[in-house]
């Protein structure tokens, strides 16, 4: 190392990915990237050809989401980085590591409207973590340095590189930087002791705790700190959406999703809870609901490693900003000197089980086709797989009757809510873990929105499983036209769109339908041992709703079940 | 309730935009926003006014420090800090009130930077109410034009808003 080398932009920018261990890129080609595709055609990493470029950043994030590694895509100038937009914004609303690459016109062209000239980086500004336009070849190797720095470090995100076509052509003595010197960029690690502290005695004291815990703890990978923490203190656990894995859907203590599509106990539990310990969580209205009755009695303890999250939505009384594995670290060590032994909840487990019975999740089993059923085979066949979510009722279904007992097995867009992310995600995730079975779970809807990712997966050999629950609708909004709107289904009916077992064969994958619950063990068996890629068309009761609920505007404890009269 | 921000900055292309797009995207007032370079040429310095309560200065502060351009805010004490803006006001004059118009320049300390035949430049620097003022008394002979600077501030004494090494 420490040696320069003569080479152009282009070349530099693969020494680069090699630099950063990059070993797989979702990318799409175009004229500006002929450079870097020319050098791309002999670079040792795997390039996967998608077909949409909206696709290469969900598979990125897919990427990223499942390894807890940086996802890399690349797209050409104008449309084609406009394609990444929805791809970018998923991922940061959900704080995923990615470095999107985009080719742009010659430098001397750029503000003239050139042909497919997108001001790509203006676009990204509010949605990337922080985005750079390449205007001398030089800098090209500190940028991809830094884009992956800041991608990876403090609160994860997108960062955006835009490369003017003249810089993969100009040459550069190339030497990769060992560090970063970014003055204005220091993310907190380790947090406050003294907060620490305080927080220890708040918790010790409580007769009434919850840990509400999401997406940061799997970030920080502090999943063993979450269970020795809420061992030592013997309090219930409820993991939002983004938390899913961080906390073992089967354990004692778990009490499940808070929020608008939560569990009625996971619910109760906050709103009747004296301390909140919020870890690694945004307070998102979707699991607040109407945000000045959230949690009305707790003290409010708040773990993030982003200080703008701290009293963004609700008063919160202990922060502490940092990184939520050694903060845990240091707390449980306090509580631990605090409580000798001794806990005081062992009334309010008492009262949170007894919720716990009183109201588990459950759905009408009438011998039709039940998405929640489906899920319910899945995860006792394949209970280790990792499950990959579209959005809608299907999505709600698969966080709710799949029992998550890892980090990273649950990958879904909770912030941006994209429909079209699980089946490119799911791509990206099977490149990321090859050795786990991986499914999209699927909306009839969301999957048109990126269906043509079966020609990448057929092509590129990656057996994915898309597990559509085909109700004819697009479900989550028929579902609250028909609450909320007199059931006049305004244009959310979709019925008969395509045949998706022939779509699926049209393009070289298995095509398979089940249409009675008895069919859906044999389906999931034969997808997963052809080892191919497979769509399995559900045909699902069309009108099954996703329950409980907390409607629009409601405290999240006026939650709603089957049997509630809304 | 108005705050005074000292935000030192990379001297770099798009900065601004990141930092106006910020104030845009998450609902900020921005009253004013004045930037130039510091001593050390790498570093510009703005001074954003903004309106809110504490709940708001607390956000833009913590959003403004998300930047990875953004290299330090600090909160300006009205009490502790000297604010000045620069105002030009073309001012509509004839024979009969031209020296009417200096007396109020002389009593503002403000300076006469153009005269014509029907017209006069009033130039002025201060606190945003000082040039309020004088505004309110050249309106009698009519201004023609008015341009204002976003404020600029510093602290008094000692104090300092520097990168720290
Ligand atoms: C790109 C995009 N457009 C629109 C929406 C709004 N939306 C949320 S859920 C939904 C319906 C999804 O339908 P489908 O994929 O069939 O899933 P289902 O709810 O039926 O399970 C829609 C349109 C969205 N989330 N994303
Ligand atoms: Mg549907």
């Amino acid at each position: 190392m420490g040696k320069k080398t003569r080479m152009t932009g282009a070349k530099a920018l693969i020494e680069s990915l090699y630099a950063e261990k990059v070993d797989v890129l979702f990318g799409y080609p175009g004229g500006v990237l002929l450079p870097i595709y020319d050098e791309m055609f002999d670079a040792d990493i795997n390039h996967i050809l998608v077909r949409h470029e909206q696709a290469a950043a969900h598979a990125a994030d897919g990427y990223a989401r499942a390894t807890g590694k940086v996802g890399v895509c690349l797209a050409t100038s104008g449309p084609g980085a406009t394609n990444l937009v929805t791809g970018i914004a998923t991922a940061y609303m959900d704080s995923v590591p990615m470095v999107a690459i985009t080719g742009q016109v010659p430098s001397s062209m750029i503000g003239n409207d050139a042909f497919q000239e997108a001001n790509i980086t203006g676009i990204t500004l509010p949605i990337t973590k922080h985005n750079y336009l390449v205007t001398d070849v030089n800098d090209l190797p500190r940028i991809i340095k830094e884009a992956f720095h800041i991608a990876s470090t403090g609160r994860p995100g997108p960062v955006l590189v835009d490369i003017p076509k003249d810089i993969t052509t100009d040459e550069l003595d190339f030497e990769y930087p060992e560090s970063v010197e970014l003055r204005g960029y220091k993310p907190t690690k380790i947090g406050h002791k003294k907060q620490v502290k305080r927080a220890a005695d708040v918790i010790s004291k409580a007769k009434q705790p919850v840990l509400y815990v999401g997406g940061g703890i799997i970030i920080a990978g502090a999943t063993d700190e979450l269970m020795e923490l809420a061992q030592t203190i013997n309090a219930p656990v409820t993991t939002t959406l983004m938390g899913k894995g961080a906390f073992p859907d089967d354990h004692p203590l778990c009490i499940g999703m808070p929020g608008m599509h939560g569990t009625k106990y996971a619910n109760y539990s906050i709103q009747e809870s004296d301390v909140l310990i919020s870890v690694g969580v945004r307070f998102d209205d979707r699991v607040t609901g109407k945000i000045e009755s959230f949690a009305p009695n707790a003290k409010i303890i708040h773990i993030d490693i982003d200080p703008a999250e701290i009293s963004k939505n609700v008063r919160v009384d202990i922060p502490i900003v940092g990184d939520a594995r050694s903060i845990l670290n240091m707390l449980v060590e306090f509580i631990k000197e605090d409580l000798k032994g001794q806990t005081r909840t062992a009334s309010w487990i008492k009262k949170v089980n007894k919720w716990k019975k009183q109201y588990p999740l459950h759905y009408k089993q009438d011998g039709t086709l039940k998405p929640q059923y489906i899920m319910e085979q899945i995860c006792d066949m394949y209970p280790d797989s990792i499950i990959v979510t579209e959005v809608g009722q299907n999505q709600m279904w698969a966080a709710q009757y799949f029992k998550y007992k890892e980090p990273r097995t649950f990958i879904s867009s909770g912030g941006l809510g994209t429909m079209g992310y699980g089946f490119p995600a799911a791509m990206g995730v099977k490149m990321g873990r090859p050795d786990k079975v991986v499914f999209d779970i699927a909306g009839d809807g969301s999957f048109q929105m990126n269906s043509q990712e079966l020609a990448t997966v057929v092509q590129n050999d990656i057996p994915v499983i898309v597990a559509i629950f085909n109700n004819g609708f697009l479900g989550m909004v028929r579902q609250w036209q028909e609450l909320f709107f007199e059931q006049r289904y305004s244009f959310t009916c979709i019925d008969d769109s395509v045949d998706f077992v022939k779509l699926a064969e049209a393009y070289g994958a298995l095509g398979l339908r089940v249409t009675k619950p008895e069919e859906v063990r044999p389906a999931l068996k034969e997808a997963v041992e052809s080892g191919r890629p497979t769509v399995i068309d559900f045909v699902v009761e069309r009108e099954e709703n996703v329950y409980p609920m907390v409607p629009a505007g409601a405290a999240i404890n006026e939650i709603l079940d089957l049997e509630d009269q809304l | 309730m108005k705050h005074t921000l000292a935000v030192l900055v990379e001297n770099r292309p798009g900065v601004l935009a990141r930092v106006a797009g910020l104030f845009s995207r998450r609902g900020f007032n921005i009253e004013s926003l004045a930037v130039g370079i510091t001593d050390n040429p790498d570093i510009s310095r703005m001074t954003i006014v903004v309106s809110g309560d504490d709940r708001v200065l607390d956000q833009v502060t913590k959003q403004l420090n998300k930047l990875i351009d953004v290299i330090k805010v600090s909160d300006l004490s009205p009490a502790d800090a000297i604010g000045r803006e620069l105002a030009l006001f073309k001012v509509k004059v004839d024979k009969g009130n031209r020296s009417e118009v200096i007396q109020i320049v002389d009593v503002f300390r403000a300076q006469i930077v153009d005269v014509g035949i029907k017209t006069m430049i009033v130039s002025i620097t201060g606190t945003g109410d000082k040039i309020d003022a004088i505004e309110k008394l050249l309106r009698n002979f009519g201004i023609i034009e008015v341009v204002r600077t976003g404020k600029v501030s510093m602290n008094r004494g000692a104090k300092t808003v520097k990168l720290e090494k």
